[in-house]
């Protein structure tokens, strides 16, 4: 299939047997990000303010790992009633009766208006503006009523301002989702008898799965981040956690580097799981599914080639887009 | 055409049917009536109703006036306190499941396998036991040419493929009627064939279609009844062999006339 061809000269081509190219430019850019890095690198490692030694001692201290483990509860907690919320509300928002659509709209505007760290505050002293909260007939006999103080504990004025803050990001994420799926689905599935019910959970929303997990996966790390802000209630998470040993032992930046550390990590984990998640919602999308090509080597970089695989089962860093090289004419 | 046609009972009628889109009228009182095992085309240049009209039909769009009737039932309406009212979502979804559709961009679903396409209705809808559905579901695979391709997604497979799938999806609950929006529209030339044989053979087991279409020679050869419609209206209707041969109207002769010259310069321009 890749004959020579001859060119007017007479020499015979094959751009399979081309060389690399080299880019100066590419040279001189790497050495820079090589030597920033570097002296980060040195900066960690030789500061010997940022005591390692501390960092080491507390990582795994138990105070520090039950923060972590308030702040992983508190951002599933969050991150799943703030999905069902955001579900309903973009549903509620695309609903053909006005008045629903209002109400969701208004939801959005107030809670995504409102700093988080506000709407803690807020429903930390909601004792304050509501002292007894009331299940009854609207303005007729009551049936239960509790105390606001005993109701609204920072875990659950937590909880509360997080889901309430997330279900309206999350339902301005949901709607745009929706809105990607082609309006012939769900034309297939009225024509096929489905309700409305079934349409949506499962026509619509599946094949809007794909839109929505990308930025859902940014909005579970911004969560994650976000609930940081419950230390300011007095809530046990990561940080405050941290800080309730640093205010013993005046030794800030260490523990702030645990609370770093973890955050990291645990972003880190949340990440690689976005991806699997994505894969699985991208099926049917793909006509053959082809891995990306790795080209990180240092050579590819600063060549921009990609290199050429060995022959019979070759270390080739570029196979997965050289194989179909053959096959194309 | 043939003579049991004239006895056989009316399954699907519309009378007066209005539909606005803003200030277009896009239904201007269509009169449609479909007899039991009857294939009827309805042909006319774009922007002439036709696709509204079945996708009204199949209530994906609400009409503004006029009636429409499946089996003798009001569709989309009924009687209340001596008038009419809209009836419940639950009630249009049942008068939707006796009543199939093939869309033009064929709107199967990707996320899902070929034989769930098509086993997702009997059996959600249905309540038809999974065994009995999948078994249907292969023999018209088989019956479509596509046997092989149970498991594969619908985005893996040729427009006409997919075209065949979607049939076999809207024949599979065994509707009382079919209601085809210009299943070929859509396709690349060498693909609407396979598409036009399955309608064919589909045509010939007795079961009731509505076809949208551009497609004369189909119309023609296939269809019992051909009806043209233009500007939202029903210009003239008859039989197959007599629409073609000796229309009446004026506006149906230059419809065909300018239709075969199209024909002609489409495949000079081919060659």
């Amino acid at each position: 299939m890749t004959t020579p061809s001859s060119t007017s000269a007479g020499l015979t081509v094959d751009v399979a047997n081309a060389r690399p190219r080299f880019r100066p430019w590419r040279v001189v850019g790497g050495t820079i990000i090589a030597i920033i890095l570097l002296q980060v690198v040195v900066f960690l490692v030789t500061n010997e303010r940022l005591e390692w030694d501390v960092v080491a001692q507390y990582l795994f201290d138990p105070t520090v790992l039950s923060g972590l483990a308030m702040t992983i509860f508190l951002t599933i907690v969050g991150m799943v009633i703030g999905s069902v919320l955001g579900t309903v509300i973009a549903a509620g928002q695309l609903s053909d009766f006005a008045p629903v659509r209002w109400i969701c709209q208004l939801y959005v505007g107030i809670f995504r208006g409102i700093p988080p760290l506000v709407q803690l505050i807020f429903w930390f002293n909601l004792a304050y503006l509501v002292p007894r909260i009331t299940i009854g007939v609207p303005f007729g006999p009551e049936l239960y009523s509790w105390s606001a103080n005993d109701l609204i504990s920072p875990l659950t004025a937590a909880i509360i301002g997080l889901s309430l803050h997330e279900g309206a990001y999350m339902s301005e994420i949901v709607r745009s989702g929706i809105l990607a799926v082609d309006p012939g689905q769900r034309d297939a599935a009225k024509a096929m008898g489905f309700s409305g019910r079934q349409t949506f959970m499962r026509v619509v929303l599946p094949q809007s799965m794909r839109v929505i997990i990308p930025p859902t996966g940014s909005q579970f790390i911004a969560l994650l981040k976000g609930t940081s802000l419950v230390s300011v209630i007095a809530m046990g998470d990561l940080l405050h956690s941290v800080q309730v040993i640093y205010n013993r032992t005046y030794q800030v930046v260490p523990l702030l580097l645990v609370a770093v550390v973890w955050y990291l990590f645990v972003v880190t984990l949340l990440t690689m799981g976005q991806r699997r998640i994505e894969r699985y919602f991208g099926r049917g999308y793909d006509r053959a599914a082809t891995t990306a090509p790795r080209t990180g080597s240092i050579r590819t970089m600063l060549t921009g080639a990609v290199p050429l695989p060995e022959p019979a089962g070759g270390r080739g860093v570029g196979r997965g887009r050289r194989t179909t090289k053959g096959d194309r004419r | 055409m043939s003579a049991s046609n004239t006895e056989s009972r009316t399954v699907l009628e519309a009378l007066g049917v209005t539909k606005r889109f803003g200030e277009t009228l896009a239904l201007d009182g269509v009169d449609l009536s479909v007899s039991e095992g009857d294939v009827v085309a309805i042909l006319g240049p774009s922007g002439s109703g036709k696709s509204t009209l079945v996708r009204c039909l199949h209530q994906l769009e609400s009409i503004d006036g006029g009636a429409m009737y499946l089996d003798g039932e009001l569709l989309g309406f009924e009687e209340h306190r001596g008038g009419i009212r809209p009836r419940s979502d639950r009630q249009i979804e049942r008068q939707r499941r006796q009543m199939g559709m093939v869309f033009q961009q064929f709107n199967l679903f990707p996320h899902w396998s070929v034989l769930r396409n098509i086993t997702e209705a009997p059996v959600k809808v249905h309540g038809v036991p999974m065994a009995e559905a999948r078994a249907r579901a292969l023999e018209l695979l088989d019956r479509v040419g596509l046997a092989d391709k149970a498991d594969a997604h619908p985005r893996q497979l040729s427009g006409g493929q997919q075209q065949r799938v979607a049939i076999a999806r809207a024949v599979a609950p065994n509707p009382r009627v079919i209601l085809f929006d210009e299943p070929t529209s859509a396709l690349d030339p060498e693909l609407v064939d396979e598409v036009l044989a399955v309608m064919k053979s589909l045509a010939s087991t007795g079961i009731t279609m509505v076809v949208v279409t551009h497609e004369m020679a189909f119309a023609r050869e296939v269809a019992d009844r051909c009806v043209f419609m233009a500007g939202g209206r029903v210009i003239e209707e008859g039989a197959s062999a007599e629409f073609f041969t000796q229309p009446r109207t004026e506006r149906l002769r230059s419809f065909l006339s300018r239709y075969s010259e199209g024909q002609r310069e489409g495949e000079e321009v081919q060659a």
